[in-house]
């Protein structure tokens, strides 16, 4: 089969002259324009490789004709959507609180641009649900330490809770009653019962009622007559359900004793004045808002 | 032994690319072609017409027939108008559509691909216009054949400019499917339409003038996957194209010759004329082929012949493989193994054992399968459609917390609950809550007291989503979690929907 065409008997058409172990292949031509296709993709990609950044060298890919970019184009589009959100931030920066709210588009704007600056502020305490933790308060309940209402909120996102930089911040101090030998370890054992008698929760009555007179005469000038706490001043309601640092016998021991403090940076300096507006009127909209 | 790797012949080298062999369908008339024709009338028709058709849905939606709304996310169609979440109805439609062109290529073969597949029907427009302007197969080949001169140039430029205005106009009137058709004709004129707008209207001119103008038969032999896939589709009993050789061979030029020879004489006289008015280019009498769209062209031209010379109609015919092997058996000499068409034929015409045509065929379990399941889908996507609910609410339950305490000790679950008004009306509809006792709702942005029941207004065919806090005091509170009822309802229809949410309470007081 040297010099002759070779026809496949079968199917009478032409064979390329390749054969594998008896198997041969079929020449059924493909269509020429198939083939200046393909001739075109290749000049097309030689093109694009010139226009576009393409070829990789030592400290980075050529550039392209074009100078398109990818992060150029992030950076593009992240302006433009700042762009977009300008004429509603400014209008929030404008406005206040109570009007926000009562717009239903800016209210919507508001709460999904709170919702976000939150997850990338915040989250890292109040935790992605504002569900707060161990120390941190939870942002969903209706207990607000320093107030629950829109300017309240407001107040304490701008400058922050003990936080030195700001002198504006809210400060609240709890004196170490038993750290500082303030009080005896046994009226702390008795107030901390009493205090567990005003949250309603199970108590030893008998020390409880020694308490009570251990706590008249220290903790009611912040905590209020019945432990209600005082808003103005950042001090606990400590006859409800809700425990910063905890509600057992233990827990109230220790916060008597050497109470912790935690400190919140405030945020009129780190953020924008409509997204710290934002911010407030989020938390305000998560269903413990006064 | 062999060979591996190496060329018959090094100093001749193989042709692998072929170059397109140019085709110049002559045209053809007959009882196929006018049904070709109406068929591409009613098919461009219902394409080009159809998004301007108007249909009257109140002042709450837009009042064109068809529309895809991809901005709102609403599909029309007359009287039905789907939400994205009830695509299947869509998928459904394409489900059918496929069977039906199974039960359609089970029955009569690449019917289809013959009539009805845009391909065909806009190469056979463009045809039309190539016919118009350079006359028919012949004047064209000659055309082709002839130098460049002032009148070749000018029909050239003329046909190649229609073509692209037509093509325009099919890629135009896509785009009209997907927004309001006479703001979009405006806007498209006066510059103002969305940049996809053109875009589209760019690719499908080029394409449609590219498909139907240069490539045409090559759509389908190279491009399109249908024609492969049809071949599985077909049995003996599909009617197909079908050159009947147990009449027409041995082919007979010289009628006189061959009869004073006493050679056997087909009814074939080799005239070509099923060749010429191919579309695709090939010749029918090679047997059923890949490259046949079964326009039934070939029939018209043959009939036509056939008529001429007094004989039967029918030597190309839609016919069935078991058919064809029949008779073909009764035409073929046992001896000599070669067709004489005279065992076939009597005085009256043909023998009575031939095998014709009987719509009985189209009766066989196969197509009976494939109608049931086509007819039990559209049953089904009917009934669908009938019993579909306009209104509706989904919950979502908050999960990060799952629960509040609040500070008198009750507990506080939050959902996010949407209430969908799938009708072209403003409704006030009822949420309400039930089987939490001592529950409570309070929803955000509702300026309403606490309780178990809200009027919410929702505007017409529109999703309203709601943050709903409900609340349950402590006294009430069961551990864990406790199913409930979150109910939405249109008093003034009686339409009810209801939602099994879940409270949930933390395990132990």
């Amino acid at each position: 089969m040297a010099d002759k065409k070779d026809i496949d008997e079968f199917s009478g058409i032409e064979t390329t002259g390749h054969d594998w172990d008896g198997i041969k292949e079929l020449n059924n031509p493909l269509p020429r324009w198939w083939l200046w296709t393909f001739y075109a993709c290749i000049v097309f990609a030689l093109g694009y490789s010139i226009a576009y950044p393409a070829w990789p060298g030592i400290t980075g890919a050529t550039k392209g004709l074009l100078g398109w970019s990818s992060r150029a184009n992030v950076s593009a589009d992240l302006a433009s959507v700042e762009a977009s959100r300008a004429v509603l931030g400014e209008k929030i920066l404008a406005m206040d609180l109570a009007d926000i709210e009562a717009d239903p588009d800016l209210l919507q704007f508001a709460v999904a641009g709170g919702a976000s600056a939150f997850k990338v502020n915040c989250s890292q305490c109040h935790g992605a649900g504002a569900a707060g933790g161990g120390g941190y308060p939870n942002l969903l309940d209706d207990d607000w330490i320093w107030g629950g209402d829109l300017e309240q909120i407001y107040l304490t996102l701008q400058h922050g809770i003990r936080y030195d930089a700001d002198e504006d911040t809210r400060l609240s101090d709890m004196p170490a009653f038993g750290a500082d030998e303030i009080l005896e370890r046994s009226d702390i054992l008795d107030v901390a019962w009493y205090v567990r008698q005003i949250s309603g929760q199970e108590h030893d009555a008998e020390a409880a009622l020694r308490g009570q007179t251990v706590f008249e005469d220290n903790c009611t000038a912040c905590h209020g007559d019945t432990g209600a706490g005082e808003p103005d001043l950042g001090a606990p309601n400590i006859s409800d359900a809700i425990w910063l640092y905890g509600g057992s016998y233990d827990e109230i021991v220790t916060q008597i004793s050497k109470p912790q403090q935690g400190v919140m940076p405030g945020w009129a300096d780190r953020l924008s004045g409509a997204t710290t507006k934002q911010l407030a009127i989020y938390v305000h909209s998560l269903g413990g808002g006064e | 032994m062999s060979n591996i790797g190496t060329l018959d012949d090094p100093s001749e080298p193989q042709e692998l690319y072929a170059a397109r062999k140019k085709i110049f369908p002559k045209r053809a008339s007959g009882d196929f072609r006018r049904l070709k024709w109406i068929i591409m009338f009613v098919t461009l028709a219902i394409y080009y017409i159809t998004p301007w058709l108007r249909w009257d849905r109140g002042p709450y939606a837009p009042d064109q027939a068809v529309l895809v709304d991809v901005a709102h996310r609403r599909f029309y169609f007359f009287f039905i108008e789907i939400w994205p979440q009830e695509f299947y109805f869509v998928a459904g439609m394409l489900v059918m559509a496929g069977i039906g062109l199974f039960l359609v290529t089970s029955v009569v073969g690449r019917a289809w691909c013959g009539y009805t597949c845009p391909q065909t029907v806009w190469t056979d427009l463009f045809l039309v216009v190539e016919r118009f302007i350079e006359g028919d197969r012949n004047a064209r080949m000659k055309l082709d054949a002839a130098p460049y001169t002032f009148t070749k140039i000018r029909k050239r430029v003329i046909k190649h400019t229609i073509w692209l205005l037509i093509a325009v106009a099919t890629g135009g009137a896509w785009i009209f499917y997907f927004a309001d058709a006479p703001t979009l004709f405006v806007d498209l004129f006066t510059g103002q339409a969305a940049f996809v707008a053109y875009a589209t209207v760019a690719v499908l001119t080029a394409t449609t003038y590219v498909f139907g103008g240069h490539m045409r038969e090559q759509v389908c032999n190279y491009m399109c996957p249908w024609p492969r896939i049809q071949a599985a589709m077909l049995d003996e009993d599909s009617l197909v194209v079908t050159y009947n050789d147990w009449r027409g061979e041995p082919r007979t030029h010289g009628r006189k010759k061959a009869a004073a020879a006493g050679d056997p004489m087909g009814d074939c006289v080799d005239c070509n004329a099923c060749v010429v008015v191919c579309p695709a280019g090939i010749d029918i009498r090679d047997g059923q082929q890949m490259e046949c769209i079964t326009c039934a062209l070939c029939i018209d031209a043959c009939d036509d012949i056939m008529g001429k010379l007094g004989r039967e109609k029918g030597l190309i015919s839609y016919s069935t493989l078991s058919d064809y092997n029949t008779n073909m058996a009764l035409a073929t000499d046992p001896e000599t193994k070669t067709i004489n068409p005279d065992r076939v034929r009597d005085e009256n015409g043909f023998v009575d054992g031939l095998r014709h045509f009987d719509w009985r065929i189209f009766l066989r379990p196969r197509t009976l399968l494939y109608f049931s399941i086509w007819a039990m889908i559209g049953i089904g996507l009917l009934t669908a459609l009938t019993l579909r609910d306009r209104l509706g609410v989904n919950v979502q339950h908050d999960r990060n917390p799952i629960f509040v305490q609040l500070s008198d000790g009750a507990i506080r679950n939050s959902y996010t609950v949407k209430i969908l008004n799938m009708v072209q009306e403003p409704r006030t509809i009822t949420l309400s809550l039930e089987g939490l006792p001592g529950a409570t709702m309070a929803i955000g942005g509702l300026d309403q007291p606490d309780g178990v029941s809200f009027d919410v207004p929702v505007e017409p065919d529109k999703l309203r989503a709601l943050r709903v806090f409900v609340r349950q005091p402590a006294a009430n509170v069961v551990p864990g979690s406790t199913q409930f009822h979150l109910i939405v309802e249109d008093k003034q229809s009686d339409e009810r929907d209801v939602y099994e949410a879940a409270f949930e309470a933390p395990e132990s007081k």
